[in-house]
């Protein structure tokens, strides 16, 4: 089972990589082998089976209302530390909208 | 002549500072000497913290010298995986886009370790964000097997275990998500023990798969495995899927033997593919925890032939979830771009080596409209198949044994090119992830073949980590097998 060029292209957008001509060409191949391989599980019957998301019992887990607690915050400092662009403390990003176009045009 | 410092476990120096015999900045210094010696061959570590160790040393010193106790295993050096944030101290994950990332925080099991007194003399080496087996994927560079340098030390906790291994560490930490404690402890000729989910608090180590991580000892016998794991165990409520059980007491009446104990050996996991020599090994434990009491017979866990299928579309899908927040926002490399798209996509494409990208790619493909039902729905109902057959079992049985890994430490380069072939080195170690359990591994000999170490795993239900560890323990006397590579200067 190959994975066709447009599914590896597609997944990438997905997954936010932009892959190089050769990794596309790779990773069909690949991914479609392991996948033919992971297949396997459904062969299995698997009717009336509830899914395991997590091998522990889920529960909710509550903390008391303390801003403090179980630690102190980072602070604002810290929380930007390792940022590759920081400005007037803020993450600095590309443009994510576009701008208001000015009254007159449009 | 006795052993030097470096070369002893982590209960004889304990007592030995315990005893003021020697003090925690000789025992450093020691290692630190030996780090010096041979780390040029094996690239166990990534980042060393030499001053942070002796610094500690010397305060653990000072306060034996005025009368406190610093602790009972205070002043034995450690190393630490670095994919477990160290505060102001570089944690990379083994990849280029974290290369000059320093946690403004520490892991609680850093922390602990902190507060045990135990020097750490660096972070070592693993597969990038721990995913591998060989730890060929670190964008650092490979760590080379202490026993044959042309070997890998096995993955993603190659450079923990190497460490331990080469005598560059007392003892480590590690982490295992499907076997990345127990398949390098096997190649390496180490112990590694995988402790229960929730048993060892995740805070503050950075993410792969979140239903599977886990923190977990590396050490040179069954005891210091059972020593360390007491330190970093417990409950932490900064980590919502820890657990808020008691902490037993892991070393005590860890002679207690397997007299009347009933283990079970899957014969799934004995079947193709198994190395001749990890086979006669294996065979020989079997015999011997016979010998020593324990009722032993073989139990049919069909599922466990489905374990890397399930193990491999599962923890990919977690994956690709965590490791959405590497987009060059908060932390780590950027690659600009003109929007916020292109500049996500550029730096996760440089920043990410090739095994990560592979995960990821099949992660989102497994978790995407129209295949989601297929691979990761059926995926999670098979770890229910499986942890039902363990349930099975250990109706009739207290424990399982195994090997850990089918072969012996390969060379570098054997299985990159298949990744299928690489992801197949966990087929023992995965069905125990899967469904949160406990499992250690000991050495118990080297191969015929090869003369290089193999591994024996014992694996136990959730929270049985006292019986695990007796059942080593008595198995690890009995054996009286010194895992010493060449270059080991033994006492």
């Amino acid at each position: 089972m190959g994975i066709s060029r447009a599914d590896v292209e597609h997944v990438a957008r997905l997954a936010r990589l932009a892959l190089t001509e050769d990794e596309i060409a790779l990773f069909g191949d690949q991914l479609g082998r392991i996948l033919e391989h992971a297949a396997r599980v459904t062969s299995l019957d698997t009717e009336g089976v509830e899914p395991t998301s997590h091998p522990l019992p889920l529960r909710n887990v509550f903390r008391p209302d303390e801003p403090n607690f179980p630690a102190p915050c980072l602070s604002h400092e810290a929380a930007l530390a390792n940022a590759p662009a920081a400005e007037d403390g803020h993450f600095r990003v590309p443009r994510i909208l576009e701008e208001e176009p000015a009254e007159g045009e449009a | 002549m006795s052993a030097p410092l470096w070369a002893r476990t982590a209960t004889e120096l304990a007592g030995l500072l315990q005893a003021g015999e020697v003090s925690a900045t000789e025992v450093t210094t020691s290692v630190l000497e030996r780090v010096e010696a041979v780390e040029a061959g094996i690239g166990a570590y990534l980042t060393r913290t030499s001053e942070d160790a002796l610094g500690t040393a010397a305060e653990v010193d000072a306060r034996r010298a005025g009368g406190e106790d610093p602790g009972p295993l205070a002043g034995v050096p450690i190393a630490i995986k670095d994919i477990i944030c160290t505060q102001g101290v570089r944690t990379t994950a083994g990849s280029a886009l974290l290369a000059n990332y320093v946690p403004p925080y520490s892991a609680t099991v850093a922390t602990r370790i902190a507060g045990a007194g135990l020097p750490v003399i660096g972070k070592t080496n693993l597969d990038e964000f721990a995913m591998g087996s060989s730890t060929e994927n670190s964008a650092f560079g490979p760590t080379r097997n202490p026993w044959d340098t042309a070997k890998v030390p096995g993955g993603s906790s190659g450079g923990s275990a190497a460490a331990v291994a080469a005598g560059e560490a007392v003892w480590s930490i590690g982490t295992d998500t499907g076997g990345s404690i127990r398949q390098p402890a096997s190649l390496c000729g180490v112990v590694g023990l995988k402790p229960t989910y929730g048993l060892v608090s995740r805070s503050g180590l950075i993410a792969f798969a979140s239903s599977l991580d886990q923190a977990g000892p590396f050490t040179r016998c069954v005891r210091d495995a059972a020593l360390l794991l007491g330190v970093i165990a417990g409950h932490d409520p900064r980590d919502a899927t820890s657990l808020p059980t008691p902490v037993p007491d892991f070393a005590e009446g860890i002679d207690a033997g397997v007299r009347g104990m009933r283990i079970g050996i899957p014969t799934e996991l004995m079947a193709a593919g198994l190395q001749d020599g990890v086979r006669a090994r294996v065979e020989e434990c079997i015999g011997l925890l016979e010998k020593l009491g324990a009722e032993v017979g073989e139990v049919s866990l069909p599922t466990f032939a489905y374990g890397i299928d399930a193990y491999y579309l599962i923890a990919p899908a977690e994956a690709s979830a965590n490791l959405a927040r590497f987009d060059g926002v908060r932390y780590g490399v950027r690659v600009d771009g003109d929007d916020v798209t292109t500049m996500n996509s550029r730096t996760r494409a440089a920043g990410f080596g090739a095994e990560v990208k592979r995960r990821i790619m099949l992660g989102t493909y497994s978790l995407s409209a129209g295949y989601y039902d297929a691979y990761y729905g059926k995926a999670q109902k098979v770890r229910t198949l499986i942890i039902n057959d363990f349930a099975r079992a250990y109706g009739s049985f207290d424990l399982l044994v195994s090997p850990t890994s089918p072969t012996t430490a390969f060379g570098f380069g054997e299985r990159t090119q298949d990744p299928l072939t690489m992801y197949l080195s966990d087929v023992c170690t995965v069905p125990t992830s899967l469904a949160g359990a406990c499992a250690i591994s000991i050495p118990c000999g080297l191969a015929a073949e090869d003369g290089l170490p193999v591994g024996l795993q014992v694996m136990g239900q959730a929270l049985d980590e006292v019986r695990v560890l007796r059942a080593a323990y008595a198995l690890e006397q009995e054996l009286g097998f010194k895992a010493e590579p060449p270059g080991w200067v033994a006492g």
